[in-house]
Protein backbone atom coordinates (compact mmCIF):
# COMPACT_ATOMS: atom_id res chain seq x y z
CA UNK A 1 0.00 0.00 0.00
CA UNK A 2 1.34 3.39 -0.97
CA UNK A 3 2.19 5.79 1.85
CA UNK A 4 -0.77 8.07 2.64
CA UNK A 5 0.16 11.74 2.87
CA UNK A 6 -1.91 13.63 5.42
CA UNK A 7 -3.37 17.07 4.74
CA UNK A 8 -2.92 18.15 8.34
CA UNK A 9 -0.91 16.96 11.33
CA UNK A 10 -1.52 17.46 15.04
CA UNK A 11 0.93 16.59 17.77
CA UNK A 12 -0.98 15.91 20.98
CA UNK A 13 1.84 14.17 22.85
CA UNK A 14 1.70 15.07 26.52
CA UNK A 15 -2.09 15.42 26.53
CA UNK A 16 -4.49 13.06 28.27
CA UNK A 17 -8.21 12.35 27.78
CA UNK A 18 -10.47 14.09 27.05
CA UNK A 19 -8.18 16.82 25.63
CA UNK A 20 -6.62 14.36 23.21
CA UNK A 21 -9.99 13.89 21.53
CA UNK A 22 -10.96 17.55 21.87
CA UNK A 23 -7.81 18.62 19.98
CA UNK A 24 -8.26 15.89 17.37
CA UNK A 25 -11.90 16.87 16.87
CA UNK A 26 -11.11 20.58 16.48
CA UNK A 27 -8.48 19.65 13.88
CA UNK A 28 -10.96 17.50 11.93
CA UNK A 29 -13.59 20.25 12.06
CA UNK A 30 -11.18 22.71 10.45
CA UNK A 31 -10.61 20.41 7.45
CA UNK A 32 -12.49 19.65 4.21
CA UNK A 33 -14.40 16.42 3.69
CA UNK A 34 -12.09 13.81 2.14
CA UNK A 35 -8.91 15.23 3.70
CA UNK A 36 -6.72 13.17 5.99
CA UNK A 37 -5.56 14.07 9.49
CA UNK A 38 -2.45 12.61 11.09
CA UNK A 39 -2.47 12.50 14.88
CA UNK A 40 0.70 11.92 16.89
CA UNK A 41 0.05 10.95 20.51
CA UNK A 42 1.64 9.21 23.49
CA UNK A 43 -1.36 8.48 25.72
CA UNK A 44 -2.09 4.77 25.19
CA UNK A 45 -5.74 5.03 26.20
CA UNK A 46 -6.33 7.67 23.49
CA UNK A 47 -4.95 5.35 20.81
CA UNK A 48 -8.07 3.26 21.49
CA UNK A 49 -10.59 5.94 22.40
CA UNK A 50 -9.88 8.44 19.60
CA UNK A 51 -10.50 5.94 16.76
CA UNK A 52 -13.67 4.77 18.53
CA UNK A 53 -14.97 8.33 19.02
CA UNK A 54 -14.00 9.35 15.48
CA UNK A 55 -15.97 6.42 14.06
CA UNK A 56 -18.92 7.27 16.30
CA UNK A 57 -18.82 10.79 14.79
CA UNK A 58 -18.88 9.28 11.29
CA UNK A 59 -15.18 9.69 10.42
CA UNK A 60 -13.06 6.98 8.81
CA UNK A 61 -10.06 5.53 10.68
CA UNK A 62 -7.33 4.60 8.19
CA UNK A 63 -4.47 3.68 10.46
CA UNK A 64 -3.63 3.10 14.14
CA UNK A 65 0.04 2.27 14.66
CA UNK A 66 2.50 2.32 17.53
CA UNK A 67 5.67 3.81 16.07
CA UNK A 68 8.09 3.56 19.01
CA UNK A 69 8.09 2.82 22.75
CA UNK A 70 5.82 5.72 23.57
CA UNK A 71 4.22 7.22 20.48
CA UNK A 72 1.26 6.34 18.28
CA UNK A 73 0.23 7.61 14.86
CA UNK A 74 -3.39 7.68 13.76
CA UNK A 75 -4.67 8.54 10.29
CA UNK A 76 -8.27 9.72 10.07
CA UNK A 77 -10.12 10.61 6.89
CA UNK A 78 -12.78 13.25 7.28
CA UNK A 79 -15.85 11.48 5.90
CA UNK A 80 -18.53 13.93 7.06
CA UNK A 81 -18.95 17.49 8.26
CA UNK B 1 -12.94 30.90 15.52
CA UNK B 2 -9.57 30.05 17.08
CA UNK B 3 -9.84 29.02 20.69
CA UNK B 4 -7.14 29.75 23.23
CA UNK B 5 -5.75 26.77 25.15
CA UNK B 6 -7.78 27.88 28.18
CA UNK B 7 -10.96 28.03 26.10
CA UNK B 8 -10.33 24.53 24.75
CA UNK B 9 -10.09 23.29 28.33
CA UNK B 10 -13.04 25.34 29.58
CA UNK B 11 -15.41 24.29 26.80
CA UNK B 12 -14.03 20.75 26.24
CA UNK B 13 -17.21 19.01 27.43
CA UNK B 14 -19.18 21.04 24.89
CA UNK B 15 -16.68 20.53 22.07
CA UNK B 16 -16.83 16.74 22.57
CA UNK B 17 -20.60 16.72 21.96
CA UNK B 18 -21.39 15.93 18.30
CA UNK B 19 -24.22 18.51 18.40
CA UNK B 20 -21.87 21.27 19.57
CA UNK B 21 -18.23 20.80 18.55
CA UNK B 22 -15.89 23.72 17.96
CA UNK B 23 -18.32 25.21 15.45
CA UNK B 24 -21.23 25.15 17.89
CA UNK B 25 -19.07 26.61 20.63
CA UNK B 26 -18.11 29.42 18.23
CA UNK B 27 -21.84 30.07 17.64
CA UNK B 28 -22.37 30.28 21.41
CA UNK B 29 -19.45 32.71 21.65
CA UNK B 30 -21.04 34.87 18.95
CA UNK B 31 -24.51 34.91 20.51
CA UNK B 32 -26.13 37.91 22.16
CA UNK B 33 -28.81 37.18 24.75
CA UNK B 34 -30.84 39.59 26.88
CA UNK B 35 -32.36 38.46 30.18
CA UNK B 36 -35.20 40.47 31.70
CA UNK B 37 -34.99 40.09 35.47
CA UNK B 38 -31.91 39.32 37.55
CA UNK B 39 -33.90 37.50 40.22
CA UNK B 40 -34.92 33.89 40.80
CA UNK B 41 -34.95 32.94 37.12
CA UNK B 42 -32.43 35.45 35.75
CA UNK B 43 -29.73 34.24 38.17
CA UNK B 44 -29.59 30.58 37.05
CA UNK B 45 -30.24 31.42 33.38
CA UNK B 46 -27.43 33.98 33.42
CA UNK B 47 -25.15 31.75 35.47
CA UNK B 48 -25.40 28.80 33.06
CA UNK B 49 -25.25 30.93 29.92
CA UNK B 50 -22.13 32.58 31.34
CA UNK B 51 -20.63 29.17 32.04
CA UNK B 52 -21.54 28.10 28.50
CA UNK B 53 -19.59 31.03 27.06
CA UNK B 54 -22.39 33.09 25.46
CA UNK B 55 -20.66 36.09 23.90
CA UNK B 56 -22.76 38.93 25.27
CA UNK B 57 -25.32 38.75 28.03
CA UNK B 58 -27.43 41.79 28.94
CA UNK B 59 -29.23 41.82 32.29
CA UNK B 60 -32.18 44.17 32.81
CA UNK B 61 -33.49 44.82 36.33
CA UNK B 62 -34.05 47.97 38.37
CA UNK B 63 -34.09 46.28 41.77
CA UNK B 64 -31.46 46.00 44.49
CA UNK B 65 -30.40 42.86 46.38
CA UNK B 66 -32.21 42.11 49.65
CA UNK B 67 -31.65 39.39 52.24
CA UNK B 68 -35.00 37.77 51.33
CA UNK B 69 -33.73 37.22 47.77
CA UNK B 70 -30.90 34.94 48.83
CA UNK B 71 -33.14 31.89 49.43
CA UNK B 72 -33.28 31.46 45.62
CA UNK B 73 -31.38 34.19 43.72
CA UNK B 74 -28.05 32.37 43.54
CA UNK B 75 -25.98 35.04 41.80
CA UNK B 76 -26.33 37.41 44.76
CA UNK B 77 -24.77 37.15 48.21
CA UNK B 78 -24.60 38.78 51.64
CA UNK B 79 -21.72 40.86 50.28
CA UNK B 80 -23.94 42.41 47.59
CA UNK B 81 -27.02 43.26 49.66
CA UNK B 82 -28.08 46.78 48.74
CA UNK B 83 -26.28 46.65 45.40
CA UNK B 84 -28.24 46.79 42.12
CA UNK B 85 -29.07 43.20 41.17
CA UNK B 86 -27.58 43.64 37.70
CA UNK B 87 -24.24 44.75 39.22
CA UNK B 88 -24.29 41.96 41.79
CA UNK B 89 -24.95 39.37 39.08
CA UNK B 90 -22.31 40.90 36.80
CA UNK B 91 -19.74 40.51 39.56
CA UNK B 92 -20.64 36.83 40.04
CA UNK B 93 -20.75 36.04 36.33
CA UNK B 94 -17.46 37.82 35.59
CA UNK B 95 -15.81 35.72 38.29
CA UNK B 96 -17.14 32.55 36.67
CA UNK B 97 -16.18 33.35 33.07
CA UNK B 98 -14.34 36.50 32.00
CA UNK B 99 -14.86 35.54 28.30
CA UNK B 100 -18.48 36.71 28.56
CA UNK B 101 -19.37 40.38 28.20
CA UNK B 102 -22.02 41.18 30.81
CA UNK B 103 -24.06 44.31 30.12
CA UNK B 104 -25.86 45.48 33.28
CA UNK B 105 -28.94 47.61 32.57
CA UNK B 106 -30.50 49.05 35.71
CA UNK B 107 -33.79 50.33 34.39
CA UNK B 108 -37.45 49.54 34.81
CA UNK B 109 -38.61 48.08 31.52
CA UNK B 110 -41.52 49.93 29.88
CA UNK B 111 -43.23 50.36 26.56
CA UNK B 112 -40.98 53.34 25.89
CA UNK B 113 -37.63 51.55 26.27
CA UNK B 114 -38.13 47.82 25.65
CA UNK B 115 -37.70 47.85 21.86
CA UNK B 116 -34.41 49.72 22.19
CA UNK B 117 -33.25 47.43 25.00
CA UNK B 118 -33.78 44.21 23.03
CA UNK B 119 -32.85 45.52 19.56
CA UNK B 120 -29.22 44.40 19.56
CA UNK B 121 -29.90 40.90 20.91
CA UNK B 122 -30.72 37.60 19.17
CA UNK B 123 -32.73 35.94 21.93
CA UNK B 124 -34.83 37.33 24.79
CA UNK B 125 -35.29 35.51 28.11
CA UNK B 126 -38.22 36.39 30.34
CA UNK B 127 -37.30 36.01 33.97
CA UNK B 128 -39.73 38.64 35.18
CA UNK B 129 -42.10 38.15 38.07
CA UNK B 130 -45.21 40.09 37.06
CA UNK B 131 -47.85 40.14 34.36
CA UNK B 132 -47.41 43.70 33.03
CA UNK B 133 -43.75 42.92 32.20
CA UNK B 134 -44.56 39.45 30.85
CA UNK B 135 -47.11 40.84 28.35
CA UNK B 136 -44.90 43.76 27.44
CA UNK B 137 -41.98 41.43 26.63
CA UNK B 138 -44.25 39.12 24.62
CA UNK B 139 -45.67 41.93 22.53
CA UNK B 140 -42.24 43.50 21.97
CA UNK B 141 -40.80 40.15 20.84
CA UNK B 142 -43.71 39.58 18.43
CA UNK B 143 -43.31 43.09 17.01
CA UNK B 144 -39.55 42.79 16.62
CA UNK B 145 -39.51 39.10 15.57
CA UNK B 146 -37.26 37.93 18.42
CA UNK B 147 -37.44 34.43 19.91
CA UNK B 148 -38.52 34.53 23.54
CA UNK B 149 -37.79 31.90 26.18
CA UNK B 150 -40.41 32.40 28.84
CA UNK B 151 -40.34 31.08 32.39
CA UNK B 152 -42.63 31.54 35.39
CA UNK B 153 -42.66 30.23 38.94
CA UNK B 154 -45.03 30.25 41.91
CA UNK B 155 -45.16 28.14 45.09
CA UNK B 156 -44.12 24.65 43.88
CA UNK B 157 -44.98 25.01 40.23
CA UNK B 158 -43.11 26.38 37.25
CA UNK B 159 -43.72 26.76 33.53
CA UNK B 160 -41.45 27.12 30.50
CA UNK B 161 -42.19 27.75 26.86
CA UNK B 162 -40.30 29.06 23.83
CA UNK B 163 -42.12 31.53 21.62
CA UNK B 164 -40.93 31.88 18.04
CA UNK B 165 -42.65 34.80 16.29
CA UNK B 166 -44.06 33.86 12.91
CA UNK B 167 -43.87 30.09 13.24
CA UNK B 168 -45.22 29.43 16.74
CA UNK B 169 -47.79 30.83 19.14
CA UNK B 170 -47.11 33.82 21.38
CA UNK B 171 -47.98 34.29 25.04
CA UNK B 172 -51.28 35.94 24.14
CA UNK B 173 -52.29 32.87 22.07
CA UNK B 174 -52.13 31.08 25.42
CA UNK B 175 -53.58 33.77 27.70
CA UNK B 176 -55.03 36.64 25.69
CA UNK B 177 -55.00 39.26 28.44
CA UNK B 178 -53.21 39.50 31.78
CA UNK B 179 -55.34 38.30 34.70
CA UNK B 180 -57.02 41.07 36.67
CA UNK B 181 -54.78 42.59 39.34
CA UNK B 182 -54.85 40.56 42.56
CA UNK B 183 -56.26 37.35 41.05
CA UNK B 184 -52.93 35.57 40.73
CA UNK B 185 -50.80 36.10 43.81
CA UNK B 186 -47.17 37.13 43.47
CA UNK B 187 -44.27 35.12 44.93
CA UNK B 188 -44.09 37.69 47.63
CA UNK B 189 -47.66 36.84 48.71
CA UNK B 190 -47.74 33.14 47.95
CA UNK B 191 -44.15 32.03 48.44
CA UNK B 192 -41.90 29.99 46.19
CA UNK B 193 -39.71 26.96 46.81
CA UNK B 194 -36.14 28.26 46.55
CA UNK B 195 -34.93 25.53 44.21
CA UNK B 196 -37.83 25.97 41.77
CA UNK B 197 -36.24 28.80 39.77
CA UNK B 198 -33.11 26.64 39.51
CA UNK B 199 -35.09 23.94 37.69
CA UNK B 200 -37.06 26.35 35.50
CA UNK B 201 -34.08 28.63 34.84
CA UNK B 202 -31.97 25.60 33.91
CA UNK B 203 -34.63 24.57 31.40
CA UNK B 204 -34.72 28.11 29.99
CA UNK B 205 -30.93 28.14 29.59
CA UNK B 206 -31.10 24.81 27.73
CA UNK B 207 -33.75 26.27 25.39
CA UNK B 208 -31.50 29.27 24.69
CA UNK B 209 -28.51 27.06 23.88
CA UNK B 210 -30.58 24.92 21.50
CA UNK B 211 -31.82 28.06 19.73
CA UNK B 212 -28.22 29.26 19.35
CA UNK B 213 -26.99 25.87 18.11
CA UNK B 214 -30.03 25.17 15.91
CA UNK B 215 -30.11 21.63 17.35
CA UNK B 216 -32.83 19.53 18.91
CA UNK B 217 -36.38 20.69 19.47
CA UNK B 218 -37.40 23.67 21.54
CA UNK B 219 -40.69 24.04 23.42
CA UNK B 220 -42.40 25.73 20.47
CA UNK B 221 -46.16 25.39 20.72
CA UNK B 222 -45.80 23.60 24.03
CA UNK B 223 -45.94 24.68 27.65
CA UNK B 224 -43.88 22.52 30.01
CA UNK B 225 -45.26 22.47 33.54
CA UNK B 226 -43.15 21.25 36.46
CA UNK B 227 -44.75 20.31 39.77
CA UNK B 228 -42.04 20.10 42.41
CA UNK B 229 -44.35 18.64 45.09
CA UNK B 230 -45.37 15.66 42.95
CA UNK B 231 -42.17 15.60 40.87
CA UNK B 232 -44.06 15.63 37.60
CA UNK B 233 -43.38 17.28 34.26
CA UNK B 234 -46.20 17.58 31.79
CA UNK B 235 -46.42 19.20 28.40
CA UNK B 236 -49.52 21.03 27.23
CA UNK B 237 -49.91 21.77 23.53
CA UNK B 238 -50.44 25.45 22.78
CA UNK B 239 -51.80 26.11 19.28
CA UNK B 240 -51.21 29.38 17.48
CA UNK B 241 -54.41 31.43 17.73
CA UNK B 242 -55.32 32.87 14.30
CA UNK B 243 -57.32 35.60 16.03
CA UNK B 244 -54.60 36.40 18.60
CA UNK B 245 -54.73 40.14 19.35
CA UNK B 246 -51.00 40.58 18.76
CA UNK B 247 -49.70 37.80 16.45
CA UNK B 248 -52.96 36.82 14.69
CA UNK B 249 -54.10 37.61 11.16
CA UNK B 250 -55.75 40.92 12.09
CA UNK B 251 -53.98 42.09 15.23
CA UNK B 252 -55.81 44.65 17.33
CA UNK B 253 -52.72 45.41 19.43
CA UNK B 254 -50.31 47.40 17.30
CA UNK B 255 -48.65 49.41 20.04
CA UNK B 256 -47.02 48.34 23.27
CA UNK B 257 -49.08 48.54 26.45
CA UNK B 258 -47.98 49.23 30.03
CA UNK B 259 -50.50 47.44 32.24
CA UNK B 260 -49.39 49.08 35.43
CA UNK B 261 -52.75 50.16 36.77
CA UNK B 262 -53.75 48.17 39.85
CA UNK B 263 -50.75 45.84 39.90
CA UNK B 264 -48.57 46.05 42.95
CA UNK B 265 -44.99 47.08 42.47
CA UNK B 266 -43.03 43.99 41.53
CA UNK B 267 -40.33 42.70 43.82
Amino acid sequence: MAEISPDKRVDIRGLVCPYTFVKAKLAIESMETGQILEILLDYDEAAKSIPKSMEAHGQQVLKVAKINDTDWVLLIRKAKE
Amino acid sequence: MDFTEDQILRYSRHIILPEVGGKGQAKIAGARVVIVGAGGLGCPVGYYLTAAGVGTLALIDDDTVELSNLQRQIAHSVDTIGMPKVESAKKTFNALNPDVTIVPVKVRISKDNILDLIRDYDIVVDGSDNFPTRYLINDACVMSGKPLVSGAILRFEGQVTTLIPGSGPCYRCLFEEPPPPGLVPSCQEAGVLGVLPGVIGGLQAAEVLKLILGKGEVLKGELLIYDALRTTFRKVKVPKNPSCPVCGENPSIKELIDYNEGYCAPQ
